[in-house]
């Protein structure tokens, strides 16, 4: 049986457990039937073209984890950003994990999304935003199919929340290879404010699949700041959906730090249904072996006066393969809008790969679009004047690595975060430079 | 070789090329400690090759002949390899390393080579203290030691940040490879007095440049004249003058 074939049949065995008569149910089989009739997308469909599922979907997946595996705080404490206090929604296997977490219903919530979509008193909340902007492709699709627990976080109006929210899902790989579908709703109210980080962890070399999506709303001058933390085993793939939907003079900034695992997809797409919004998409990937890592950005200008901001970064060593797919979209009415896209890529081996590929689509006449690629390698000139100094080879290396990708650092808000992104990084790029990047 | 007990760097008929264009085609130049040598010439003459050559860049391959720094055979080493052995070189384009401020920049490259010879890492105070002497010398403000390395710097402050490392590293054989361009006459001063402070008897320095005008501020022993790979005249500081005044063809005259 195909993975697809499985997976409808588990719906119906799924449905037995929903309330029938609930409008929930009506999104979920009008999923399952997007679902039915795009299958998994295939190396044919134009975003698709450089990253193949199909070794991924060949893994006998286990689609209900049988009950919750106990994890012990201090075997994954080093995937929190313990150093600070935060609120925390933690899964393990796709289950809440009350043990690890720490969730707040004082002035905002932070819990989950099983009792929003549960509870009476949630009820006006998941219509009005509950799947209005993921799209209904096959995959996304698949996810609100099966969707039944994330993250929910709601950030009252001229709330700002007082510490960072990190969202971890944990996967044991108990149960040999693993699917995992979360499904994550952030809506931040007027004015109002919130940090979140986001981390996919694997704790076995069992086969993970995440088939992630995740919706977040911005109301007017709400300042979303979002980190997305890919250090995952090399077993681990994730196929993430993320929707930002952002209306008058908010800001929202997506940072993606896309380090490990086997295969990892992003697709990233932001709404701006205001004016004066401002999206910035920043990201930083670091690939070795055979990873692969696709960027697959949408920014669509509805409304005029708005800016966006991409920046990509790119290291690629040995056989390791990067997509950088950025679309800029610009419709009639979203006049003087300033778009900038800029994506730079260093080749480390000879065998590393990278396919870029920058897309505006402009209709408005009156607007400011900016992209550029470039695709190199390390400045031998620069690598000369470092070992001038002393600076072994190794070392200078790793040094204008780092300096490659450094601008994208500057931008991040929360200096322990910061501090454990250049953590990795050196790690990553396998050096001691004697001080903190 | 006659074994000088003072000689500091020997270079004998030395050759090299990049991509088989032949660039030093048999250089001949002995440095020796507590000596100012500049080396003048036109453009092309290939005097930022000679120093690249020294301090030892891969781009170029040498064909024919020896350098020896302290007696010692170079020519095999790598750059970080001469660095630890005392060859400073100023560059005339130092590189932006944004995200790598000037400070730990510096603390890595003392570090790296105190490795070299098995020693510790500096301790911090006296690091500190190193930082504040040498900037205090070189009139380098506090704040400029936690910018990011060379990035945004004007050409000035690119020059003083590349003398800071010199005076840092206390190299034995530093070569200023045109580090008089881009420096208005106050920081052209302020450049020089850290050079001279920074003179002894134990170490040496090779000045390249354009202008004698370098040289009213760091008074060389010896002038030599680069033309198409070669030295074709050497003589004391008042051959700069000369070259100041005459420019440089009457020295190809001279040759004919």
């Amino acid at each position: 049986m195909s993975l697809k074939e499985k997976l409808l049949s588990s719906y119906i065995a799924f449905e037995d457990y929903l309330e029938h008569d609930s409008p929930m149910h009506d999104v979920r089989n009008e999923a399952i039937k997007a679902f039915e009739n795009q299958g998994f997308p295939t190396k044919k469909d134009e975003a698709w073209k450089y990253t193949s599922l199909n070794a991924l979907l060949k893994e006998d997946y286990s689609l209900f984890p049988k009950k919750e595996n106990t994890v012990e705080m201090k075997d994954v404490k080093k995937f929190f950003l313990h150093e600070i206090d935060t609120y925390k929604v933690v899964f393990v296997d796709g289950v809440y994990s009350s043990f690890l977490s720490e969730t707040t219903h004082d002035k905002l919530d932070v819990c989950l999304l099983s009792s929003a979509l549960s509870k009476k008193k949630y009820e006006p909340i998941m219509e009005t935003y509950f799947n209005t902007i993921a799209t209904k492709d096959s995959l996304t699709s698949l996810n609100t199919a099966f969707a039944k627990e994330g993250a929910y976080i709601f950030v009252p109006s001229h709330v700002e929340a007082d510490k960072p929210i990190e969202i971890i899902n944990l996967a044991t790989g108990n149960e040999s290879a693993t699917l995992l579908q979360p499904r994550n709703l952030i809506v931040v109210g007027e004015n109002a404010h919130v940090q979140i980080i986001e981390r996919h962890q694997s704790l076995s070399s069992n086969p993970i699949l995440t088939n992630a999506v995740t919706e977040i709303f911005a109301e007017k001058r709400a300042h979303v700041d979002y980190y997305k933390i890919q250090n995952d085993r090399a077993e681990a793939s994730l196929i993430d959906h993320t929707y930002l939907q952002q209306e008058r003079d908010s800001v929202c900034k997506v940072h993606t730090f896309s380090f490990g695992g086997k295969l990892t997809r992003n697709n990233l797409n932001f709404y701006q249904n205001g004016e004066h919004c401002d999206s910035i998409l920043k990201g930083i990937t670091i690939l070795e072996n055979k990873q692969h890592v696709d960027h697959n950005t949408l920014v669509h200008h509805i409304s005029p006066n708005c800016e966006s901001h991409q920046d990509y970064k790119g290291i690629f060593d040995d056989s390791s393969t990067g997509v950088f797919n950025g679309k800029v979209l610009v419709d009639r009415e979203a006049q003087k809008i300033d778009a900038f896209q800029q994506n730079n890529n260093i080749l480390i081996s000879d065998k590393a790969t990278i396919n870029a590929k920058p897309q505006l689509e402009i209709f408005a006449d009156d607007v400011k679009c900016t992209h550029g690629c470039t695709i190199g390698q390390l400045d031998e000139e620069a690598l000369f004047y470092l070992r001038s100094r002393g600076i072994g080879q190794k070392e200078a290396r790793a040094l204008l690595m780092y300096a490659f990708a450094n601008n994208v650092l500057e931008s991040v808000k929360i200096p322990e975060l910061k501090k454990r992104i250049n953590k990795l990084i050196a790690q990553k790029i396998g050096v001691s430079l004697g001080f903190d990047l | 070789m006659k074994k000088q007990k003072n000689n500091m760097l020997h270079i004998k008929d030395l050759h090299a090329s990049v991509d088989d264009k032949d660039i030093l085609k048999g250089i001949s130049l002995d440095v020796n400690k507590g000596e100012v040598h500049a080396i003048m010439g036109p453009n092309g003459s290939g005097k930022s090759t000679l120093a690249a050559v020294i301090a030892g860049k891969d781009e170029f391959e040498i064909t024919k002949g020896d350098v020896l720094l302290n007696g010692e055979d170079i020519t095999e080493l790598d750059p970080e390899e001469r660095a630890h052995r005392g060859v400073f070189l100023s560059f005339q384009y130092p590189v932006e390393i944004p995200g790598v401020s000037v400070t730990n920049f510096v603390k890595t490259a003392i570090n790296e080579t105190r490795k070299s010879k098995g020693l510790k890492d500096m301790p911090a105070g006296e690091m500190l203290k190193k930082i504040k002497e040498k900037a205090d010398l070189l009139e380098i403000d506090r704040k400029f030691l936690s910018r990011s390395l060379n990035q945004g710097f004007s050409g000035g402050e690119k020059k003083r940040n590349e003398i800071f490392q010199m005076a840092m590293m206390e190299p034995k054989l530093a070569i200023l490879d045109e580090t008089d361009s881009g420096l208005d006459i106050d920081a052209l001063k302020i450049v020089a007095n850290g050079v001279n402070k920074l003179k002894s008897e134990d170490n040496a320095v090779i000045v390249i440049t354009h202008y004698q005008r370098l040289l009213d501020y760091i008074v060389p022993d010896f002038v030599h004249v680069l033309m198409d790979g070669k030295i074709v005249k050497s003589g004391t500081k008042e051959l700069a003058y000369e070259l100041e005044e005459k420019g440089y063809d009457w020295i190809k005259e001279e040759l004919v």
